[in-house]
């Protein structure tokens, strides 16, 4: 049988270090391209002022840079360490995108990020502005791959079980790359990077003003951050990547929990703004609703239903039963590999996942009772109350970043900014906002996508190693303190060149302000 | 669509993750053996500041040869990846978190000039070249003894080893050599790239550390030879067959690692070149020409990392308890479709990599002295 517990804890490694990763990688991905634009501005206008912006916000960003190389290492390897049946069952189509993205993207940021610090006195301002552009196309080129194989994660296209090997291979490449999740979450989630990088200069730039430090040098970059900032914020909201929630039955589940809707609501379904659901009573209390709006949000229509929790579960139900043929088929294969049983197996073993998900209960998974196919599928519903609040926080932090950048970005536009020390206030306390926004928003993607690993193909049960409890929990324990020392390390260099400014990081003397 | 038949592409793919692995031990070889290095060759802070800066622009990139082989194992040998990582569990957590602490050390060490600040990181960034390089190498010499795992009939995996059961005589050897590869690679490197004393001292040790490599090199083979039976595929067995490990024989047989030598005497050649390129590196060290120093001591890594993948070939991993379910080329790839995208994008950008990658050792070349750290006083380490 399955070491519940060995599950949990690697889930747990997998979350913190992932959490943890997802710390450092949005930042990387805004601060490259805000960087990128800044030299862009230097190189066009030769203002040194530019020059010293690019390569003071650039030392911020080596030292996240280097924190999100080193944590992204875990995470690839724990694939393999404490997914070792997830490796094997998926291996051929996670895997692949995995190493595309090292050829395609990892290579191209770390090794430029190199010439980016050194290359000043040996290239060409043009030169170091294409390895600057390289860079920052590289941690956008990395983004891009490791949603795909997390898009894959949720809608499984272009792959098909293979009965000889036991394992999914993949059948159209051109179907996994072209997932319409894989879209709406690489542009949902670089537009959430591009606005903690645009929070992180705002912020620590109001900090300045606040201060009368660098007022120059502050006022700019508040201007880039904040026009950076607002299209972004817009882009995260209005591109949210909740138009990918109608495609797969799971979606749609994660749709239904993170509203809070049990019961099939008819078209165009009302959006929850508030509410506080009720895994036992199959409920959702004190909900406060708005008319219409989730319809469209959701099915970009006005016919379409959003399925409620109730009938989802129903639909499961069809799909577990499809699943038990699905696993008697494979068993007669596996008896007799004729190819008149192959042949079966091709037709059943789409829902073949459906009938894994009655492994947590039985061994026999044809002889499935009722009672174990009932539960199974009250099982692939997520814990609604904490999906349900990290997402509807997540969107009202959202929607917040929209405000604050506009009035940043008109604050601005009027240089009026300097006058306002409330709003500095503000946008300096705003500061660990995003990243909020971001953890929750990763916690609904992927434990909103439990109980699966891959969505319809393999619960997150079977996937793990069979590494002993104990030992999972001696890495989970070193991880915890080992990062905890780390970021510790990290804020505190982040705080001694932010407290140092501009003038002195970029070691000019304390008398020549960094200026035009 | 696709030309090319499933056992040419698992040839290439097997020839591909040994290009990576090397890469990695060429060019991450001297960023570990630096590591290595440091507190020994470095007596003062500014040449231990001159060391970390040689490889300061670099290492990064270095890196990703070994993300990208860990990649390229998981996506072209998914059963290779997942009996290997999860059977070395705790293993592979001590060479990742030395791997984690290395360039965390290089970036924290620099940005406080405190002595123990400084100390203590240095000790930090040692184990973090030692430790992983050890690991691969003891990891690598287990290939040969195998590693008690086996499979169900869904290949679900059982491991029923443990983390001690791998520090055995002949993989510790083997761990010492590869402790010895990173430190030739540190050696010619930084011969290369520092000058004057501490160039010396690169110069020597360099010497130093290639008479242990030939002898640590000729103990292993000697060792594998003498006391670690071999293993051998038998025959029938189908090339193009769907990847599942469970369908083939294996035979047991004394000095079995050597038969590939008899039944293809031209793979001779790479012992034969691992030990040229080690005379030839031990005498360009001798007259001070380091540029092909730095060439033949790669190419020595190279041969002596192919040395230890032609003896086993086909296999990737021997099982020790179920020989018979051990990983080989032909039974524990990806589909054809996989292996055949995924080598259109590595002859993609391989080649741009490599580009790119040698225009910025371009861009960089040249000695690092306190000159430069005095010129690079912003970035420096």
């Amino acid at each position: 049988m399955v070491d519940t517990l060995s599950v949990d804890l690697s889930r747990l490694q997998f979350a913190i270090t992932a959490l943890y990763h997802f710390l450092f990688v949005p930042l990387t991905l805004g601060l490259s391209i805000l960087i990128a634009i800044m030299e862009s501005v230097y190189v066009m206008t030769k203002k040194s002022i530019w020059k010293d912006m690019t390569k003071f916000w650039g030392i911020l960003f080596g030292i996240n840079f280097a924190m999100g190389v080193a944590t992204g290492v875990p995470l690839e390897f724990q694939f393999g360490t404490n997914w070792a049946y997830y490796a094997h069952y998926v291996g051929d189509i996670f895997g692949s995108l995995l190493a595309i993205e090292g050829l395609m993207a990892f290579f191209l940021e770390a090794t430029f990020i190199g010439l980016f610090f050194f290359g000043w006195n040996r290239l060409t301002k043009i030169q170091h502005l294409c390895v600057t552009w390289l860079m920052a196309l590289g941690t956008n080129f990395s983004a891009l791959w490791i949603l795909i194989a997390n898009a894959w994660m949720q809608n499984p296209t272009g792959a098909e079980f293979n009965p000889d090997t036991m394992r999914m291979e993949l059948s159209s490449f051109y179907d996994v790359f072209f997932n319409p999740v894989a879209q709406s979450k690489f542009v949902h989630t670089i537009s959430a990077g591009y606005v903690i990088g645009a929070m992180f200069v705002l912020a620590i730039s109001a900090f300045y003003l606040l201060k009368a430090r660098h007022i120059e040098f502050a006022k700019r970059s508040m201007v880039v951050a904040a026009s950076f900032g607002l299209a972004s914020a817009l882009s995260v909201v209005v591109l949210g990547d909740e138009s990918g929630y109608t495609l797969t039955e799971h979606q749609k589940m994660k749709l239904a929990v993170i509203e809070g809707i049990w019961d099939t609501s008819p078209a165009p379904a009302p959006l929850t703004l508030f509410g506080w659901p009720d895994q036992m009573a199959q409920k959702t209390y004190y909900e406060l609703k708005v008319p219409w709006v989730l319809g469209l949000i959701a099915t970009r229509s006005f016919d379409q239903p959003v399925y409620g929790i109730k009938d989802l579960v129903d639909h499961a139900k069809v799909h577990i039963r499809d699943g038990m043929q699905a696993y008697e088929d494979l068993q007669a294969f596996k008896k007799d590999p004729s190819f008149f049983n192959r042949a079966k197996v091709k037709e059943t073993s789409k829902y073949l996942g459906y009938g894994l998900l009655l492994k947590r209960y039985t061994e026999d998974v044809s002889q499935a009772t009722e009672e174990m196919i009932e539960k199974a599928a009250w099982g692939t519903v997520p814990q609604v109350l904490p999906l349900f609040w990290a997402f509807h926080i997540m969107v009202a932090l959202g929607l917040y970043f929209i405000l604050l950048f506009a009035a940043s970005f008109y604050l601005a536009s009027r240089d009026q900014l300097h006058k306002y020390p409330w709003f500095l206030k503000a946008a300096f306390y705003s500061l660990p906002l995003p990243w909020v926004a971001t953890e929750l928003g990763w916690f609904v993607a992927e434990y909103g996508r439990q109980p699966w690993t891959i969505e319809g193909v393999l619960p997150t049960f079977l996937s793990a190693s069979g590494t002993s409890a104990g030992t999972v929990l001696t890495t989970l324990i070193i991880f915890v303190l080992f990062y905890t020392i780390l970021a510790i390390i990290d804020v505190k260099l982040l705080l001694k060149y932010i407290r140092l400014g501009p003038t002195l990081a970029l070691g000019y003397d304390r008398k020549e302000e960094v200026s035009a | 669509m696709i030309f090319l038949d499933y056992e040419i592409l698992r040839l290439l793919w097997w020839a591909i993750l040994g290009i990576l692995l090397i890469g990695f031990a060429i060019l991450d070889g001297f960023d570990l053996g630096m590591a290595i290095f440091l507190p020994f060759l470095g007596k003062s802070d500014e040449e231990r500041r001159l060391m970390i800066n040689s490889i300061g622009p670099i290492w990064e990139g270095n890196q990703v040869w070994l993300i990208l082989g860990a990649g390229a194992s998981f996506a072209a040998w998914p059963y290779l990846y997942a009996v290997s990582f999860s059977g070395f569990y705790l293993a592979m957590f001590i060479a990742l978190f030395g791997l984690v602490l290395r360039p965390v050390g290089f970036k924290f060490r620099s940005k406080m000039p405190d002595v123990r600040w400084r100390n203590f990181w240095d000790a930090i960034i040692f184990m973090g070249g030692f430790v992983p390089s050890l690991i691969f190498g003891v990891a690598f010499g287990n290939l040969f003894l195998g590693v008690p795992f086996h499979f169900d009939d869904t290949l679900r995996l059982y491991y029923t080893g443990s983390f001690l059961e791998l520090l055995t005589i002949f993989p510790l050897m083997c761990g010492v050599l590869s402790i010895g590869m990173m430190l030739l690679q540190a050696s010619t490197y930084g011969s290369l790239k520092t000058r004057d004393a501490l160039q010396n001292k690169f110069r020597k040790s360099g010497q130093w550390v290639i008479i242990g490599i030939i002898i640590l090199f000729t103990g292993t083979g000697l060792y594998l030879y003498q006391e670690i039976p071999g293993h051998m595929l038998l025959e029938p067995w189908a090339k193009e067959a769907p990847s599942n490990p469970l369908y083939k024989q294996v035979a047991t047989l004394d000095k079995g690692w050597f038969l590939n030598y008899i039944k293809f005497p031209w793979s001779l050649a790479l012992p034969i070149g691992a030990y040229l390129s080690l005379f030839l590196t031990f005498f360009f060290l001798k007259s001070r020409r380091f540029g092909p120093a730095f060439f033949t001591s790669s190419c020595a890594v190279g041969g002596i990392i192919s040395t230890a993948g032609a003896s086993l070939f086909p296999f990737l991993l021997i099982s020790s308890t179920h020989p018979s379910q051990s990983l080989t080329i032909w039974d524990a790839s990806s589909s054809k479709t996989t292996l055949f995208i995924m080598l259109i994008a590595t002859l993609i950008f391989l080649p741009i990599i490599i580009a790119y990658t040698a225009w910025v050792y371009r861009v960089l070349k040249g000695p690092v002295t306190s000159k430069t750290l005095e010129d690079e006083q912003l970035n420096a380490y």
